[in-house]
């Protein structure tokens, strides 16, 4: 990997959750997904590690609040084990409204404790009839004097059940429209709040992904982030804050396909030789190398673009998950084929590496949405021009 | 409760390699870890001062660079280190090792429990914590897989071969840990920026009163007349055919070896 120019702080992040992921993920990853077992003693170990809170500023109990440092240690978690990169990374997506939308007293409550990694977050836009497109909310949140009374079901929520705070958007009022959604703090163990089904999916199994079920949920008016109508902005700008946090995990997921595919080709033979020693391999490696570099460079510009002040970066945020992501479909296939069938069995980790990858493509807004976004944004460009 | 804790600096590898013409350790390209028992020694004490309070300090004797593996011992939550380093140790057995750890912690003062690891994977002998006791005059228990303190008294289970023994010794006194006992966390963030930070003081042979005559080479009765790696084991030979064919063919060679 080229040398970035990191601060010491951030090498020796990557050190250590690589330490992390080589000596505690690695021998388990094949087991939690085969068992679709959510990664508890894991998240315990990087809670020691004081990882839980690195894009937390230090008086809410983190480690400095960079995007970088969270990037860093997302990419290194992802490496070995897509579904570990996201159960933490999904917390920060919970608790990002928090941090830039919550009060003093919120932040104080709320943060450290998910700096300390004793409670997960967990972030419920998505239903049912709600996906790419928000304004399809169904959850509504009815004003009943100091209380809202929240109903419906949010649908393929990451940490659903094993979260303990929860950022959720319903709306409070349906005919205001991008103006009638309001985002809320629900903990866990609210009256009226409850889990629905957890899904089975492709890949990264070992992440909970489960439905939020409100019934009259009564919630109090102070768990409101921002003010009531401000639902959508809060979500639109903690993706913001969190995409290149995708691209990161997809970047990993990458990375570790890349030195699997590489560790494979040297040691099989065909035809008398190690395949590495065909140009055709080492032309697909390349493309595959190159790809992950690009990615890489963009989730890192624009990690630490943010972390230098930058107020504008929707379109960089989006473009950051959108080639890291692709590169990691891209990347995990390639790496399947060069290990022939053995890629594709799963005593062989990449077969598992091409279901993870695959996910990074969809959540947190789908490449299509990324898309949409950036052209929106060459338009809004060029017309200030 | 004041803990001190002792570790040793080795290769990282379970199989020395020994270079047969000078009889020394090939350490080129061994990257230098904690002795991996003394990283349970570590974790043990961290917890008991989790539990009861109290302070945790690391020692080690060695070169310069085992400042490497007292910043890795403060990564994990060590109060304090020190390493114990002078010229005049070169060469030292594990009678003047002993020696001049017992110095050092004389030198430090206050402590109720020693912890050192079962043995080193270098060198092997596990003296070095019976030795430290027996410089100090304290109780020692050896390969220690529990320990339970009860007040001023600390009952330990130890781990043997046919069975584990339960044994209870005043304090202070000296442990050596297997790898059982527990498994050691990992460095912290903070950890590893306070290490980054820290100064790591330094004993000389002065500065522990250690007497020249029981220190390095001359403190050493042990003289290491040869380490060898041993020649590797002959593969076996798997006879075939039918039994009769295989207890003749077997036979004919016992005799060709004079064996019967
Ligand atoms: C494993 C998993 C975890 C998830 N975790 C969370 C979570 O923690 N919190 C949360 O709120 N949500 C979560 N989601 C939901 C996720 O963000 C949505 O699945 C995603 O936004 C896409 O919505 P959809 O699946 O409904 O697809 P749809 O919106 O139905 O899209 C279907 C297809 O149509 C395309 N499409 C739709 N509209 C357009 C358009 N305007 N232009 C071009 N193409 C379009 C899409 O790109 C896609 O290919 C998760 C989903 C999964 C699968
Ligand atoms: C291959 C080899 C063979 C050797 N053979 C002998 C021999 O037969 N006889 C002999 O007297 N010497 C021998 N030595 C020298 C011996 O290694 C040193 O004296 C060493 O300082 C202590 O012995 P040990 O490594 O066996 O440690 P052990 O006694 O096995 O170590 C037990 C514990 O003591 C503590 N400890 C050990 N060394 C230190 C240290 N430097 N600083 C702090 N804590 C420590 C640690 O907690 C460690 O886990 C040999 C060395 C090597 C490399």
């Amino acid at each position: 990997m080229l040398d970035y120019g990191f601060k010491e702080e951030h090498t020796m992040i990557r050190e250590l959750v690589r330490k992390i992921a080589v000596e505690k993920v690695m021998p388990v990853r094949a087991e939690l997904d085969e068992k679709e077992q959510f990664p508890w003693e894991i998240l315990k170990v990087l809670a020691e590690a004081d990882l839980c809170g690195l894009y937390i500023p230090e008086e809410y109990g983190g480690f400095g609040q960079s995007v970088l440092a969270f990037c860093i240690a997302t990419e290194e978690l992802s490496r070995v084990c897509g579904g570990v990169g996201v159960t933490f990374a999904a917390s920060a997506l919970g608790s990002t409204p928090i941090l830039i939308f919550g009060t003093e007293e919120q932040k104080r409550k709320y943060m450290p404790e998910i700096a300390a990694g004793k409670k997960l977050a967990a972030f419920g836009l998505t239903e049912a009839n709600a996906g790419s497109d928000a304004s399809g909310l169904e959850t509504t949140a009815v004003k009943d004097g100091d209380y809202y009374i929240l109903n419906g079901t949010k649908q393929w929520i990451t940490n659903g059940g094993e979260a303990e705070i929860y950022s959720v958007i319903a709306m409070t009022d349906k005919k205001k429209g991008a103006r009638g959604a309001t985002a809320f703090i629900i903990e866990k163990g609210t009256p009226g709040f409850d889990f629905g089904k957890k899904e089975k999916k492709m890949g990264i199994r070992c992440s909970a992904t489960r439905e939020l079920v409100f019934q009259n949920c009564k919630v109090h008016k102070d768990q409101i982030l921002g003010k009531e109508g401000m639902g959508f902005i809060v979500a639109m700008k903690t993706l913001d804050l969190t995409r290149p946090g995708i691209g990161a995990q997809a970047v990993g997921i990458a990375q570790g396909a890349l030195d699997e595919a590489i560790k494979y080709a040297k040691e099989r033979v065909q035809f008398g030789k190690p395949i590495i020693s065909i140009q055709a391999v080492q032309h697909m490696l390349a493309n595959m190398a190159t790809q992950i570099e690009a990615s890489r460079a963009l989730v890192y510009s624009v990690a630490k673009a943010i972390d230098n002040g930058a107020k504008d970066y929707t379109k960089e945020a989006s473009m950051a998950k959108l080639i890291a992501s692709d590169t990691a479909m891209f990347v995990t296939t390639e790496a399947v084929q060069i290990m022939g069938g053995y890629g594709y069995m799963r005593e062989y980790p990449v077969e598992k590496m091409m279901r993870d990858a695959k996910i990074t493509q969809i959540y947190e807004g789908t490449n299509q949405i990324q898309r949409n976004q950036i052209g929106l944004s060459l338009i809004k460009e060029s017309a200030r021009k | 409760m004041d803990i001190i804790v002792c570790i040793k600096q080795v290769p990282d590898t379970t199989e020395v390699k020994i270079n047969p013409e000078t009889n020394t350790l090939i350490r080129e390209g061994v990257p230098s870890i904690i002795n991996p028992f003394d990283e349970n020694a570590i974790e043990e004490a961290l917890r008991l001062r989790e539990k009861h309070g109290g302070k945790v300090t690391v020692i080690t004797m060695g070169p310069p660079q085992a400042k490497e593996a007292l910043k890795q011992a403060i990564a994990m939550g060590a109060d304090d280190v020190a390493l114990v380093s002078d010229k005049a140790f070169a060469g030292s057995d594990t009678w003047a090792t002993s020696y001049t750890l017992a110095q050092t912690i004389k030198k430090i003062g206050r402590f109720d429990i020693i912890f050192c690891g079962k043995q080193a994977i270098d060198g092997d002998t596990a003296q070095v914590g019976p030795g430290i006791a027996e410089w100090l005059n304290i109780p020692q228990i050896t390969f220690a897989v529990k320990v339970e303190l009860q007040g001023d008294k600390i009952k330990v289970e130890r781990l043997l071969e046919e069975a584990n023994e339960v044994v209870e010794v005043p304090l202070p006194c000296m442990l050596t840990v297997v790898k059982q006992i527990n498994e050691p966390r990992v460095s912290s963030l903070k950890g590893m920026m306070k290490a980054k930070k820290t100064e790591i003081k330094t004993f000389s042979a002065a500065d522990v009163d250690a007497d020249p005559l029981k220190t390095g080479h001359n403190g050493s009765p042990t003289r290491v007349v040869k380490i060898f790696t041993p020649p590797p084991k002959g593969g076996g030979e798997m006879l075939c055919g039918s039994t009769e064919e295989m207890v003749s063919s077997l036979i004919s060679r016992l005799k060709e070896r004079k064996t019967i």
